[in-house]
């Protein structure tokens, strides 16, 4: 077990250094460089010459993509194009946000996506699965943005009771954020809730309608025990790798509900730096992204690896 | 308490099918079994049993509901209790040994906490006994080191051990009747023989009822005093073991037993033609009228109720009188024997098979793998228009040599040399076209290996256009030639696999193989999909494809009686190792290998004159052993310390049977003599 988990860590960092070079390569085949966004206009002759000296943009790109990627194992990912500051600084507050944001959605969807789920699963076909079903798609397929839109209507303007827009700068503390937070948690809840419902629901009646729950059944066991002891360790197996894909979306592919609230997130920095050319914050937003997708990924396979006996215990023998 | 354990009075079962139409899966069902009677229901897929036995329990799948009747546990109406009421007698008094049991035990639970539910609900063991109790049910059921079973996974069971907790966690509510779901389904020969035993011997003693459900009738002559044959959701047939299995009055009773291979008779077992009607298409006439050989005007208008012979068992035919012209023996084709004509059509030099491939981490880093080979030491020659059986339990690497032959899987070392001296490439995109075209491969499920989206014409189309550049009417033309050889007809070609009958399908699947224009088929299982008459339909077709075309055929099949009946010569494989070779008469006749021995003492006949002999236990084995012979663990014959020690050598006959073992064939010839004669 200790050793596949290893196994697993080892193959997690080659594939967060393979991206590594990719995204170094990617930023470097754009035109221009941290110089000319920096000096904008002025960005010839001399001018960018002494620049580039001083940053060491004239080095080969082998040799800064190792001073990049060390740095970036250290925790230093450089300094900005736009005002020298430190990007670890600068992306650390953004990220430290984003993780606020993430945290609050999952604390409300997760829960709350596999109750209905197991409801609708367990009620298939009835009034309250109908109900909950179609309106899941309705959050699924309606834009994020309209829906959000939607909500600031509702709960700020009309009724008045939460701020429809986030004023909080990016450097305050966690705590200042409410309540400002919580209309983009509700729309990122309704988003996710509804993904994560469909899945759960689907798993549920597989699992339902499986030899092994019939076997309870006519085994006698009581209908409730049935659906926590024999069904749902099951069916929630699957959830998990959900789930993961739904933290690493919500820590990086939120750019259009951060921006709708003006969230000061990691997405949203992301584009303003991407509009204002920043390519070192660009490379190292990349790089953050990247590393949460393989880790989040990581931990729900060790996680179904420990919750599912199959898979625990094929790798233990397997020696 | 007197009276029936079981009373099953005209029940109806059925669904609401698209049009809105109620269709019956079950048609006024009557049946009552008796204290301590174990009664057989025979049928064939989607007749209907397995509802029926479900029904029995007041449970009906989704879907399905009670039309009319009633069933009555011990005098309980099981239809009318509360869900209370049916928690205490499911699994308590009436308990249910399932098909599967592998996907009938909940894979996030040990195997101890499943089994002490059942006690905690059903029986008045008090709690700090719950694990003893346990223990001792696991013992009962013959399951080795019960206390280890306990505290693993039912994935870490095989499929014997897994039936057998089933059957422990039914008894552990000491119930007064036991429902089979065909429970023997899908387990190897020795262990279906095991099981089957455990199970008379648990009946007898403790004086349960059994309602036994299975499609093998073999199984059913062992366990079972009374049998009811079932067909499209109805009760064709009733009466004692003997009368259904040894002369039955019914036609569809008759055309079942005849399609049955046996291992006493060189006949191909006769093929049932047609198929049942689907639910609610049965007609007003009898529901076996398509496929009756002694069908009339009457049968077609009139649906012949179950009635009582002077004999004492019941029949649904107007004809019963008749029954005699309708064979209930093998009286189908002999296989055809052509004498192959000496020259070789492939052979395996030496092969050796290992699934264990080196992952990409062990290979970075130069380690290398020194495991025992699945398959090793494999030595034939087969020659040209010959069929080559190869029998063995499941793990035994049967199927793994077809791959292996197939190019699906290289293998570890040894050489396959097509025809007299072409190497064949280990790998299936290295080898030329026409040596692809030559050797062709037929899978055991057709819905598994079939496109479900492609037309039959699409299927057979491909080979065609591929190995011959055929297109337009030529094309077309040799496709529907192709069908008429399976049987099938130009009319399919415009069908979807989903619109076919399993048979229909494998024929299907034949004719796919056959368009190539093969010289070698390789056949993986291709009837353990199919129903015993459909089974007979396939097996005759094949032995007629091979008279025409002088086909050679490399035959797997876990089932020694089909085996026999398309073979010229048998291999017998054990741990992925040849125990003998040789002619199909003379490695189905004495001497044979310890191994060949046990497997062809294990196969049931439908007769209830017959009982299998259990020579060895029917332990699983993971892996071969390292060295010496490969079943010195579970061999009834082991000589000693020299079968673990030294690989035995090939003992060879004039006539080309060979036993590779530590005794000598003239001390196995003696021995087996003796116990014949005991």
């Amino acid at each position: 077990m200790l050793r596949m988990f290893l196994r697993r860590l080892f193959l997690g960092a080659v594939t967060v250094a393979i991206v590594s070079i990719i995204i170094f390569s990617g930023v470097e085949m754009l035109p221009g460089d941290a110089c000319t966004a920096f000096l904008e206009r002025e960005a010839k002759g001399k001018l960018l010459e002494n620049c580039r000296e001083a940053q060491g943009l004239n080095r080969p790109a082998v040799e800064r993509y190792i001073d990049w990627a060390a740095g970036a194992v250290q925790g230093n990912l450089g300094v900005s194009a736009n005002g020298q500051k430190s990007i670890s600084e600068l992306v650390g507050a953004r990220l430290g946000n984003s993780l606020l944001l993430a945290a609050c959605s999952l604390a409300l969807g997760v829960p709350l996506a596999i109750f209905l789920g197991v409801v609708t699963g367990l009620w298939r076909d009835k009034p309250i699965d109908l109900t909950l079903s179609t309106m899941a798609i309705f959050a699924m397929t309606i834009p994020e943005f309209v829906s959000a839109t939607v909500l600031i209507l509702l709960f700020s303007v009309w009724l008045g009771w939460l701020p429809g827009i986030v004023l909080t700068p990016a450097h305050a503390p966690a705590a200042e954020f409410f309540p400002e937070i919580l209309l983009p948690v509700l729309v990122l809840t309704m988003v996710m809730t509804a993904h994560i419902l469909r899945m759960v629901r689907s798993s549920v009646i597989e699992v339902m309608a499986g030899d092994y729950v019939q076997m309870a059944t006519l085994k006698g066991v009581p209908y409730w025990r049935i659906v926590f002891r024999h069904a749902l360790p099951n069916a929630l197996l699957p959830a998990i790798n959900v789930v993961a894909l739904t933290i690493a979306w919500l820590l990086g592919g939120v750019v259009v509900i951060e921006v709708v609230f003006n969230y000061p997130g990691l997405g949203r920095m992301m584009i303003d730096s991407i509009s204002d050319r920043d390519l070192p914050v660009v490379q190292a937003i990349a790089l953050i992204v990247a590393t949460v997708y393989v880790g989040v990924n990581l931990s729900a396979d060790l996680l179904t690896m420990i919750a599912n006996p199959r898979l625990r215990t094929l790798h233990m023998r397997r020696k | 308490m007197t009276g029936p354990v079981l009373d099953i009075r005209d029940v109806s079962v059925g669904f609401t099918g698209k049009s809105g139409a109620t269709l019956p899966v079950l048609r006024n069902i009557d049946l009552q079994v008796a204290e301590g009677e174990s009664l057989g229901i025979v049928g064939e897929s989607g007749s209907g049993k397995s509802t029926l036995a479900l029904a029995a329990m007041g449970y009906l799948k989704r879907g399905l509901r009670l039309l009319d009747g009633s069933v009555a546990f011990r005098g309980q109406d099981m239809f009318s209790r509360t869900r209370q009421e049916l928690e205490k007698i499911r699994g308590g008094e009436l308990a249910l040994i399932p098909q599967n049991s592998g996907q009938s035990l909940t894979p996030t639970l040990r195997i101890g906490a499943q089994l002490i539910e059942a006690l905690r609900l059903h029986s008045a063991v008090p709690g700090a006994e719950h694990v003893a109790k346990a223990t001792e049910l696991l013992g009962q059921v013959r399951l080795p080191d019960p206390q280890a079973i306990l505290s693993r996974f039912p994935h870490e069971l095989s499929g014997g051990q897994q039936q057998r907790v089933a059957v422990a966690m039914a008894l552990a509510g000491e119930p007064h009747a036991l429902l089979l779901d065909e429970p023997t389904t899908g387990l190897d020969v020795t262990t279906q023989a095991h099981i089957l035993e455990l199970l008379r011997d648990i009946a007898r003693d403790r004086g349960m009822a059994m309602v036994y459900v299975s499609h093998d009738l073999g199984a059913i002559a062992r366990v079972c005093d009374r049998v009811v044959v079932m067909y499209a959701g109805e009760v064709v047939m009733e009466g004692t073991t003997r009368q259904v299995l040894k002369s039955p009055a019914h036609p569809y009773a008759r055309g079942l037993l005849a399609s049955i291979p046996r291992l006493a008779d060189r006949h191909l077992p006769v093929a049932l033609d047609g198929r049942p009607p689907a639910p609610g298409d049965a007609g007003d006439g009898c529901s076996f009228v398509d496929r009756c050989a002694l069908a009339q005007d009457l049968c077609r208008s009139q649906r012949p109720d179950l009635t009582a012979l002077p004999t004492g068992e019941l029949a649904r035919c107007f004809f019963t009188d008749q029954a005699d012209r309708v064979s209930r023996t093998m009286s189908g084709a002999v296989p055809v024997e052509i004498k192959p004509d000496g020259a070789t059509a492939l052979q395996l030099t030496d092969l050796s098979i290992s699934y264990h491939q080196p992952s990409l981490f062990d290979r970075v880093l130069g380690r290398s793998d020194a495991r025992v080979a699945t398959v090793d030491e494999i030595d034939v020659t087969v020659r040209r228009g010959e069929t080559l059986g190869l029998v063995g339990e499941s793990g035994s690497g049967k199927s793994t040599i077809l791959k292996s032959i197939a190019g699906l899987l290289p293998p570890a070392g040894g050489q396959i040399t097509l025809a007299q001296s072409e190497a064949l490439a280990t790998v299936v995109e290295n080898r030329p076209p026409d040596h692809l075209r030559r050797i062709q491969l037929v899978f055991q499920n057709p819905d598994d290996s079939l496109n479900p989206r492609q037309t039959i014409a699409e299927i057979l189309e491909q080979p065609l256009r591929l190995y011959f550049g055929l297109t337009g009417q030529a094309l077309h033309d040799r496709s529907v030639e192709i069908l008429d050889r399976v049987r099938l007809g130009g009319h399919y070609l415009d069908r979807l696999p989903s619109q076919l009958s399993g048979g229909e399908k494998q024929r299907v699947a034949v004719a796919r193989a056959f368009a190539a224009d093969p010289e070698i088929v390789l056949c993986d299982e291709v009837t353990s999909a199919l129903d015993v008459s459909v089974q007979a339909a396939v097996l005759d077709l094949l032995n007629e494809l091979k008279e025409k075309q002088g086909t050679t055929y490399i035959f797997v099949s876990h089932d020694l009686a089909v085996v026999k009946a398309l073979s010229d010569r048998v291999a017998v494989l054990y741990q992925g190792r040849l125990c003998e070779i040789g002619p199909s008469d003379q490695v189905y006749a004495t001497p044979s290998h310890p191994y060949t021995e046990v497997l062809l003492g294990a196969v049931l006949e439908p007769d209830p004159d017959t009982a299998p002999t259990l020579a060895a236990d029917d332990v699983v084995e993971l892996s071969p052993p390292a060295q010496g012979c490969p079943f010195q663990r579970r061999c009834p014959r082991k000589i000693g310390p020299i079968c673990d020690s030294e690989t035995p050598p090939w003992h060879q006959t004039a006539d080309g049977h060979a036993i590779r073992c530590h005794h000598a064939i003239t001390d196995l010839a003696a021995a087996q003599a003796g116990q014949a004669a005991e």
